[in-house]
């Protein structure tokens, strides 16, 4: 039963990481519960039919159809999550101040909570997927069977859990930076995202060039381990990058501040459009 | 000019079939939630295939932090594991539904 908590709990905890960090993110914007539990059950759904397919999946393109699946689901993830920041940019300060004035929700923008309901169900999917087809690998053998389920309830009940610790931690940020610290978070998990999904299009034999490893950590911290996986979601924390990785990481975070340079409003100061009075 | 660029073209296109040449297949079966056989070895620094036929009902996941893989086998079908190139060493990897049997290693010479 141990041994089945510990599996899911370790897939859900990824997922739930995410979740924490969008529902911070989205401090003080209406309607963001109902977005994000969209995205959760879309999540939800989205991975059981996965798991239904997960043998049509594999068997197409040649085999590789699972990893160019996984790769294209982190890229669309990685848009998603530059198109929020660059969002967040512009009309960050803007929420912040209204938040400050009225002490309660605003109404603004529905536009990246689309954006990041879409990033939430893409990360429900990918991690519930897993979860999915294990437990009906439980379901399948039958026999003894019960005790390995609840375990893996209870998984999914304490990865519940988890998220809502990364959230109301994040909560305990200021409201004057907790834009500024998330902007950043959702930076790195972008970059990390693209490094995996570079991999993965490597697993496939699609990018197969700068396949070197540049170096080793494992002796350190094993990505096997619950902290390096949560390092490994968090910020894209690899044990053995190769260099195609790495550079697939520079240039994502380098991309995403470029772009939310560029969506800053010119001379906030001067500029700062009507809320602020 | 132009030769050149059909030529760097034509290699771009071919360049991922070639190497795809050079990989030696190798099979890995899954049974009662074990791995055969449980050592693997591999030639270093190259490109290598795994062709990993799982014969169970249930599916597994092929998974290795060491190799970069994370794979899911469905029940009673098969599925193609590309890693390396490999630095000489010892890579274990498991079958993340049953981590306490399904357990293996692959070596890298």
């Amino acid at each position: 039963m141990l041994g089945a908590l510990i599996i899911v709990f370790r897939e859900v905890i990824e997922a739930g990481l995410i979740v924490g960090i969008v529902m911070a993110a989205t401090r003080g914007v209406l309607g963001r519960g109902r977005w994000v539990s969209i995205g959760v059950a879309s999540g939800v759904a989205g991975a059981a039919i996965v798991a239904l397919f997960a043998g049509a999946i594999s068997q197409a393109f040649e085999g590789a159809g699972q990893e160019l699946f996984n790769a294209a689901v982190l890229s669309i993830a990685v848009v998603m999550l530059m198109w929020h920041n660059a969002w967040m940019a512009r009309h960050g300060r803007e929420i912040a101040a209204e938040m400050k004035q009225v002490g309660t929700a605003v109404s603004e923008g529905a536009r990246p909570l689309t954006a990041l309901a879409i990033v939430v169900g893409l990360a429900v999917l990918r991690e519930g997927s897993e979860v999915v087809l294990f437990l009906y690998g439980i379901f399948a053998s039958g026999t003894s069977g019960d005790a390995l389920l609840v375990g893996g309830l209870l998984g999914v009940a304490a990865g519940a859990a988890f998220t809502a610790l990364t959230y109301f931690g994040l909560l305990a940020i200021p409201t004057r930076y907790i834009f500024s610290v998330t902007s950043w978070l959702i930076a790195l998990l972008a970059a990390g995202m693209a490094a995996q999904a570079v991999q993965f299009l490597n697993n496939a034999g699609w990018v197969v060039a700068l396949d070197r490893t540049v170096w080793d950590t494992s002796w350190l911290l094993s990505e096997g381990t619950i902290f390096g996986k949560l390092l490994h979601t968090l910020i894209g924390y690899t044990e053995r990058p190769t260099e195609m990785q790495l550079l697939t990481y520079i240039a994502t975070l380098f991309a995403m501040f470029l772009l939310m340079r560029i969506a800053r409003p010119a001379a906030p100061r001067r500029h700062v459009p009507a809320p602020a009075e | 000019m132009r030769k050149a660029l059909f030529g760097l073209l034509a290699l771009l296109v071919l360049a991922p079939a070639l190497a795809r040449a050079d990989d030696a297949p190798m099979t890995l079966t899954i049974r009662d939630h074990a791995f055969n056989p449980t050592e693997i070895k591999v030639k270093a620094n190259t490109r290598v295939q795994l062709m990993v036929i799982n014969e169970d009902a249930t599916p597994e996941e092929f998974d290795s932090s060491s190799l970069k893989v994370e794979k899911v086998i469905a029940g009673k079908s098969k599925g193609i594991v590309r890693i390396g190139p490999l630095k000489p060493g010892r890579y274990p990897f498991i079958g993340e539904y049953h981590e306490s049997t399904a357990k293996g290693v692959v070596i890298a010479e």
